[in-house]
């Protein structure tokens, strides 16, 4: 019977072509919207984790000032000495590696081709604090960053803009008032998660830098790995304690230094997408209830329209439950044949979005299972009381209707 | 039940003090007043009345499509008036077959879907389903018109796609319900010589509601209705039948 019902159900569908799309377009709108959005949710996340651990993860951030911003009034607090480098890197426990940073931004210059770029001043430790593999040429030699000597590493988009993308290692560009010879190049990193071009950079021992640039000794910030045996917290905290020392902050006042864990600006900003996301599914799972109210009307207006062949079926033999079954059927097939489709737009929405939202496509197989799970009970619990209706319906009634 | 279906005696179809009433209270309209009627497998029997005496609600009855409200309504022995809904559509499935003045054909659908329909819900296979809805379009004489749609059939060919669907499951009543009411005088004849066609070569029982005489004048037994009641019962001689029977 189940069979004959199918069948009964397949054909009135696909005789009435443009009533049964309409009819499923709340579906397939709904089922489209939700499973975009949670995967584009989804890639985002995946996106801002990516680009924070690349950033290295159990890495501290440590700047003078308070918070993320420079702050009200007061004078400005002091920069780091080199002194502070040392100390960290030799009194705290579990640190790996501390690299300090001075910034500075210049125009590079080589062979006609001039290029705006940042220059990061640090050490050989910078690369042992996190992981950014070099493509071709060198490191900083121990007697280079001693001397403070002019040479550079340099990031690809600088690689692509001075020199082409032909090979840079061995040439010698101008950078400010200076020469610096290349003695390698970055691997590409991509956009921060933050915005801007981690490539677009030029690295130089921060002597040099601060001779040639900033003109001070100050250190701007320090990042400090933390051996992954060690809890970031707890060094964290050895370091704000050696920090307020040196830095003579005692009693209550406030540190005039702040300390960065990145795992928690990754969990930070991992919460607010996730947050977004499950915002804007919610307003997606909304479309497909409406969708859901969509199916029922139409079902009813269907019911009301096909009176009498309803009053045929029943009268040429068909029991309740089968008039009953038939239009289920209907429903239950007209909402999935909706997450269907649904679904296959949301791919190629997803396909189409992730290139101007610049992260990777993914396909993510629970929401698509969910969303056309949710389309197919969304046709029994919808199309119930239009089917109940229908079947309930007084066979002389049904035929007499006009 | 079985002797008396058994009893060649017994009528095929007996109501015996049957009313029906519709509404309630003051409001309430008693259509049937307690009709008595026996009904002989193998007749051809026209009922005729004016709107509102019965005829219709009586057929209605007779085609298990309502319950009398009152009195006895044995149908191959079984008291119809007590089967429920289900039993009642299971005994139409089985036994009885309809036709309409409307034809009331699916729209969209082809001449031999239509016909198969009553064969899906009872059951069959496909192959089955297909030779029986063939055999059945040609007897009525539209097997090359197997595949067309009611929009693509004149108002007779509908009609005997109605007679095709409704003779399909081989019933021992077919029901017809004023079934030359939208067709001209021509068509009507053909009608009528079909349905008398299988009342003749297939046994089948015809019970036919008409307006006109001319079509009456088909049916070996001819039933008038007046205010809810059987008026009378006349037995005609049919011209060419009675050669046969």
């Amino acid at each position: 019977m189940l069979g004959t019902t199918f069948l009964l159900a397949i054909r009135s569908i696909l005789r009435h072509k443009l009533r049964s799309i309409l009819t499923a377009l709340g579906i397939i709108i709904g089922v489209a919207a939700v499973v975009t959005m949670v995967t584009l949710g989804q890639a985002t996340t995946a996106a801002v984790q990516k680009s924070i651990s690349a950033l290295g993860t159990n890495i501290l951030q440590i700047r003078p000032g308070q918070g993320f911003g420079r702050g009200g009034g007061g004078p400005r607090p002091p920069d780091f000495e080199p002194a502070d480098v040392e100390a960290i890197r030799r009194q705290i426990a579990g640190v790996t590696a501390v690299a300090p940073q001075a910034q500075a931004s210049a125009t590079a210059i080589y062979e006609g081709a001039n290029w705006s770029t940042t220059i990061n001043g640090t050490t050989g430790a910078y690369f042992q604090v996190q992981p950014w593999p070099l493509t071709s040429g060198r490191s900083f030699l121990p007697l280079e960053e001693q001397a403070g000597k002019s040479v550079c590493i340099i990031g690809n988009t600088v690689v692509q803009n001075l020199f082409r993308g032909g090979e840079a290692v061995g040439k010698r560009m101008r950078i400010g008032a200076i020469s610096c010879d290349v003695i390698g190049t970055l691997s590409t990193r991509g956009q921060a998660g933050f915005g801007g071009d981690q490539d677009d950079i030029v690295i130089m021992p921060i002597k040099a830098v601060q001779r040639r640039f900033t003109g001070s000794r100050d250190i701007r910030l320090m990042l400090v790995g933390v051996d992954q045996a060690y809890s970031t917290a707890v060094v964290q905290s050895s370091i704000e304690d050696l920090l307020r020392e040196r830095r003579n902050i005692t009693g209550s006042k406030e540190n005039d230094f702040n300390i960065f864990d990145t795992k928690q600006i990754s969990d930070t900003l991992t919460g607010t997408t996730t947050l977004l996301t499950s915002i804007v599914t919610a307003v997606a799972a909304i479309s497909l209830i409406v969708g859901g109210i969509g199916i029922m009307n139409i079902m009813l207006v269907s019911v009301t329209e096909r009176t009498r062949e309803i009053g045929i079926r029943l009268a040429i033999g068909a029991v309740a439950r089968e008039v009953l079954l038939q239009f289920l059927v209907e429903a239950v097939a007209l909402s999935m044949l909706g997450g269907v489709i649904g679904l296959v737009l949301a791919q190629i929405a997803i396909f189409s979005l992730v290139g101007l939202m610049k992260v990777d496509f993914i396909f993510v197989p629970q929401i698509n299972v969910i969303a056309f799970g949710i389309s197919a009970v969304i046709g029994v619990v919808f199309g119930y009381f239009p089917a109940r209706r229908a079947a309930g319906l007084n066979p002389i009634d049904a035929l007499r209707h006009e | 039940m079985a002797s008396n279906a058994a009893d060649g005696a017994a009528p095929l179809i007996r109501l015996r003090g049957v009313t029906k009433t519709y509404g309630e209270g003051g409001t309430a309209f008693q259509a049937l007043k307690g009709v008595d009627l026996d009904i002989q497998a193998g007749d051809f029997i026209a009922v005729m009345g004016a709107s509102g005496s019965g005829k219709s609600t009586t057929m209605n009855i007779l085609g298990c499509l309502d319950v009398p409200s009152g009195g006895t309504f044995e149908f191959r022995g079984h008291h119809v008036e007590t089967l429920d809904r289900d039993q009642r559509a299971l005994l139409r499935r089985k036994y009885l077959g309809f036709v309409f003045q409307g034809f009331n054909l699916l729209a969209r659908t082809t001449a031999l879907e239509n016909v198969e329909l009553p064969l899906l819900y009872r059951g069959d296979a496909k192959k089955a389903r297909h030779a029986a809805a063939m055999a059945a379009l040609d007897k009525v004489g539209l097997a090359d018109w197997w595949d067309h749609t009611p929009a693509e059939l004149s108002g007779g060919q509908q009609q005997r796609v109605a007679i095709a669907r409704a003779i399909v499951t081989s019933p021992q009543v077919l029901l017809a319900d004023e079934p030359t009411g939208n067709l001209d005088s021509e068509r009507s004849v053909e009608i009528m010589q079909l349905l008398t066609g299988l009342n003749r070569d297939n046994n089948i029982t015809v019970l036919m509601v008409t307006h006109e005489p001319d079509m009456a004048a088909f049916a070996r037994t001819v039933v008038h209705f007046k205010d809810g009641l059987v008026e009378r019962i006349e037995a005609q001689h049919v011209p060419g039948q009675e050669v046969q029977v």
